[in-house]
This record gives structure tokens, C-alpha cells and sequence, in this order.
């Protein structure tokens, strides 16, 4: 799945021109904490609820003569410059990746040479789309089964849900609890799992789930 | 009596009804079947298949007009309980949805406010859906979770839609929960629920698959709860409705030794015949089946105290349980 599938295209901006208030405002109507900034449709920075916190005057101060100046102080002043984006081609893993490694809330989508600004990706939407992708959209049953972190191996377990008829509507394959292990989640759409939960068994790989009171 | 198309067609596409007669009557396979959930493991077509399965739902319409005539008090359906079925798809052993038939035929017809209750071990998901945004229909489905179990839906999050908003409630019960935390939730919410609501009849799923003999589920529940939840269920009946109330069957996979007493258990709240906890099942029921069934028959109706060994997370379990109900009970009508 590629960001622009999942992008949202409709962005709240500012100009580099417009002031810190105009800031305030948008961020306050819109509900949002981050707003790009552009010229010409181009992005040039980003400017965040954070930032012009940071900048405003504490509540809890006296009023000083400075106040009204800060509000008037144009966005090209506090904004950042140095603004990591993402491509509408990259993919949705890419990106999550991106915003996890950076410790940031949003990309940015450009195209183009001159960063042409065509859409923004929150953490949120991320989310959204990752569990969507997880989710239950089929009446189905979960399987849990810790395999070998060896070539072919999915290949073979996927083989036994064919010999019992189980049609797999979502295949999940993450690094198991124990080294040179990996753990698969099947869901399936059955109510019975009996069948393919013997054959997994029958084959020699432990299912981690559906388990007994004992176990 | 099977019921008219015109009835089934208030849930059930016609063209899914129209599949299901024919995929009863065809020789082979039938091409057109798996798009609509059948000839899968779980719901292979079957000869005589649409006369079969909306009997079922004929004899639930029946007892739904019985109990509404004010010619009986109250009725059991054990056959019906199809809580799986879905407008135009089969799935989990369901075909045609009895229950949902049912409240859409009370909700047409007699124009009734229907408090569905369903305690079998799986999401009542085909019922919830159908009238997920109809503040006139509550569905209340008790279950373990869909973590892991099929149908995987049923969490307290889902609520209804709408109008419905508050209408779906959802209590997804943990594995290896037992009597005393399922009765306890069970007790908590049911007179809250109806109370709220003020329904002018109850229908309810005895799906009795979350017994710990069940081989499906995990929720380990032994026989004294079957005879809690009818008999609860029959006094709200009593207190907010005149009585009124259909009950139906549903799951349950261990059929030698907890769906014959589960059911006799069911039947006998309703029919007011009420059974001792001490009692013996007749000699003559065992001798005449204990050589077809693969497991020893159990001898009494009731389990024996301590059948199970201990669970070693009870705490725990109860306590998430505790936590889920005060967070299903948050938007629906509570009195
Ligand atoms: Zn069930």
C-alpha cells in the first residue's frame, strides 16, 4: 500500500508571511499540530503547536510590551526549515518507519523539484490503516503457530491450511519470543479449527494458540 | 412450518435465498455457492438445504406469534439460535439467521422494542449487524473474546451505529473465565440492561458451547450456568414484559455430555418444572446412548463441584472481566 492511497490531500497552510496568531488560530480551528508552510505551493518549512507555544508568552506571566510584537512575528522566524517528507510512492511501512525513527507526529508529501506540497500523513492515519489491514474483516478464527526462521517455512505451514480447506484471510509473521524462531498468525475463516490446528500439530510445529486450561 | 420467503427476504437478500434453494437441489459443485459462504467446511450445501434451514426459522417466527397472541407465556426453539447467519452470506454453521428473522418479523408486524440476549460462547455478530443502528432492538451478546475466537467481532467498542448508537452491547469475556466471573458479569448487567431499555420482549441465544467440555471455546464454564442464565433472563421477562420471552438453542460441540443437559436445563426454567441440583440423569437415558457416545456420559445434570482443575490466573481474569463490563456499560440505557 503507497502513501498516496492513504494521504490526506485537503492540508491547512500558512505562508512564510502570515504571522504566529494566524498560526494560533489554524492550529486551534482545525484541531491539528502541525502545519506546513508553503510558497507558491512549495514547501519551505513546517511549524508546530509546539513550536509557537514555545515562542507565546507564558500565560501565568505578567503582561509585557514584547506580547503583541510575538503575536505579529511572521512564521518564517520560528519555522523549521530542515522538514522530513515523504514521497506519494513511498510505501506505508517506509513511512511508518520514518516517523518511528525520527520520533516525529507527520510527513509531509511532496513531488516534484521544488517540493510541490500534494498532501500530509499523520502517525494517526498510520494507525488507522494498520489496523485496518490487521483488523477482522471476515468471520474468522486466530492461529498461532511458532515456526523456524527458515527458508520455505511459510510455504509449508500455508500447505496444511490447503489439506484442510481453511481459507486464510490474514498472514501476520513476526520474530518469535525465542532466538531462530518466528511467530505466524493465521486468521481463518472457520469456526472449527480442529482440522488444520491437528495437522499443524501432527507436523511437528508448536501452536501457540488456540491453547488448553494447562498449557 | 417453513415461513415464507417474505418473511426470510426481511433479513436475507433474495438473491442469497435463491442460491440456497438451489444449491440444495444441484448435483456437484455449484459455482456460485462460495461467494455466498457455502460449500465451505463450515456450511457445505446439503440436499433439501433451504427446506431444512428455514424451518428452523419457522419455528422461531412461531413461537415469536405464540408468545405475542398471548397464547402462551413464553416458548423454546431449541433447533433455532443461527446467530451467524448474514443478510446474504452463511457462516459458522449458520445459513438462514432465525433470531434476526425473528426481530425483524416483531419489529414489522407488532411494532415490539426486542431485547436480544445471547450467552453463547461465540459474537451473536449476525444479529448484531442486522440492526445495528435500531434503537428499537438491543442486542447483548456475552462471549469470549474475538482475540483469538471466531467470529473475532464483539468487542465493547462496537455500540451500534446512529440512531442504534448505545443499542449494541458487547461483553467479550476472557479465556478460562469459569461460573463465578461469567455469573457475576452476567448478573451485573442483564437487570441494568433491561431495566434501561424496557423491552416488550426478550429473546435469547442459549448457545451452550462455553461449557469446559466444549472442544470449540475456552471460557470453561460448567452446567450450573445453564441454569442461571435462563432463569435470570425469564425473571426480567416476568418483571418488565408480561412474561414474554422466546428462547432458542445454538452452539454446542460436546453433544454427548453438555448440550442434552444444558437444553434440559433450559427447558425446565421455561417450563417452570425446576430441577434439583442433586439430580441423577435416568439410568435408562444412559444405557440406551452411552454405547454411541465416545466419552463416558455424566451421570448427574449437574457437574460435580471441583470437576475441573484449578485455573492459575483467576485474579486476574476476573478483574479484566470487571473492567470490560464498566467500559460496555457506558452509552447504553442503564436502570
Ligand atoms: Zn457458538
Amino acid at each position: 500500500m503507497l502513501i498516496e492511497d492513504i494521504m490526506k490531500r485537503d492540508v491547512i497552510t500558512v505562508e512564510p508571511t502570515d504571522t504566529i496568531r494566524t498560526v494560533l488560530l489554524k492550529v486551534q480551528q482545525y484541531r491539528i499540530r502541525h502545519i506546513p508552510v508553503v510558497e507558491k505551493g512549495n514547501l519551505v518549512g513546517i511549524i508546530s503547536d509546539r513550536d509557537v507555544r514555545d515562542a507565546c508568552p507564558s500565560i501565568l506571566g505578567q503582561p509585557h510590551d514584547d506580547d503583541e510584537s510575538i503575536f505579529c512575528t511572521p512564521v518564517s522566524n520560528i519555522m523549521r526549515k530542515d522538514v522530513i517528507t515523504s514521497s506519494p510512492l513511498d510505501f506505508v511501512e517506509e513511512a511508518a518507519y520514518v516517523l518511528y525513527e525520527n520520533g516525529i507526529g507527520c510527513l509531509p508529501v511532496v513531488s516534484g523539484e521544488h517540493d510541490q506540497l500534494i498532501g500530509i500523513i499523520t502517525e494517526t492515519d498510520i494507525l488507522h490503516t494498520l489496523v485496518e489491514l490487521m483488523g477482522v474483516n471476515f468471520p474468522s478464527s486466530h492461529i498461532e503457530v511458532e515456526v523456524d526462521d527458515r527458508i520455505g517455512i511459510l510455504a509449508d505451514v500455508t500447505q496444511l491450511f490447503k489439506i484442510a480447506k481453511c481459507n486464510v484471510s490474514s498472514v501476520l509473521v513476526f520474530p518469535g519470543r525465542r532466538p531462530t524462531k518466528k511467530n505466524v498468525v493465521f486468521r481463518v475463516q472457520t469456526i472449527d479449527p480442529r482440522k488444520v490446528v491437528s495437522l499443524i500439530k501432527g507436523a511437528g510445529y508448536h501452536v501457540v494458540w488456540p491453547k488448553d486450561p494447562g498449557e | 412450518m417453513s415461513p415464507p420467503d417474505e418473511e426470510l427476504s426481511l433479513v436475507h437478500d433474495c438473491q442469497y435465498i435463491e442460491v440456497v434453494k438451489q444449491a440444495g437441489h444441484t448435483d456437484g459443485d455449484f459455482p456460485l455457492a462460495a461467494s455466498y459462504g457455502l460449500g465451505t467446511e463450515d456450511n457445505p450445501a446439503f440436499p433439501n438445504m433451504h427446506e431444512a434451514t428455514s424451518l428452523i426459522v419457522g419455528g422461531t417466527l412461531q413461537a415469536v406469534d405464540m408468545v405475542m397472541s398471548g397464547q402462551v407465556r413464553n416458548a423454546v426453539n431449541l433447533a433455532g439460535g443461527l446467530h451467524h447467519g448474514f443478510r446474504g452470506r452463511a457462516s459458522g454453521f449458520c445459513v438462514y439467521n432465525d433470531c434476526s428473522v425473528a426481530i425483524a418479523y416483531l419489529r414489522k408486524k407488532y411494532n415490539a422494542r426486542v431485547l436480544y440476549i445471547d450467552t453463547d460462547a461465540h459474537h451473536g455478530d449476525g444479529v448484531q449487524w442486522a440492526f445495528y443502528d435500531d434503537p428499537n432492538v438491543l442486542t447483548l451478546s456475552l462471549h469470549e473474546t474475538g482475540k483469538y475466537l471466531f467470529p473475532g467481532t464483539g468487542n465493547f467498542t462496537e455500540r451500534g451505529d446512529g440512531q442504534g448508537y448505545g443499542y449494541s452491547v458487547n461483553i467479550p469475556l476472557e479465556a478460562f473465565t469459569e461460573d463465578d466471573s461469567f455469573l457475576e458479569t452476567y448478573e451485573n448487567i442483564l437487570p441494568t440492561i433491561a431495566r434501561g431499555f424496557k423491552p416488550d420482549i426478550i429473546l435469547t441465544q442459549n448457545g451452550c458451547d462455553a461449557h469446559a467440555f466444549d472442544p470449540l471455546t475456552h471460557l470453561s464454564v460448567s452446567m450450573k450456568v445453564y441454569q442461571e442464565i435462563p432463569r435470570l433472563a425469564k425473571k426480567m421477562a416476568e418483571e418488565l414484559c408480561g412474561g414474554r420471552i422466546v428462547a432458542t438453542g445454538g452452539g454446542g460441540y460436546d453433544i454427548w455430555r453438555v448440550v442434552p443437559r444444558a437444553w434440559a436445563l433450559v427447558w425446565s426454567e421455561f417450563s417452570g418444572q425446576l430441577l434439583d441440583r442433586k439430580i441423577k440423569i435416568p439410568e435408562e437415558w444412559l444405557e440406551r446412548y452411552q454405547e454411541e457416545s465416545p466419552v463416558p456420559l455424566m451421570p448427574t445434570l449437574f457437574d460435580p463441584i471441583d470437576m475441573f482443575p484449578p485455573i492459575p490466573r483467576r485474579e486476574e481474569i476476573t478483574i479484566k472481566n470487571k473492567k470490560t463490563v464498566e467500559k460496555a456499560l457506558l452509552y447504553c440505557p442503564k436502570g
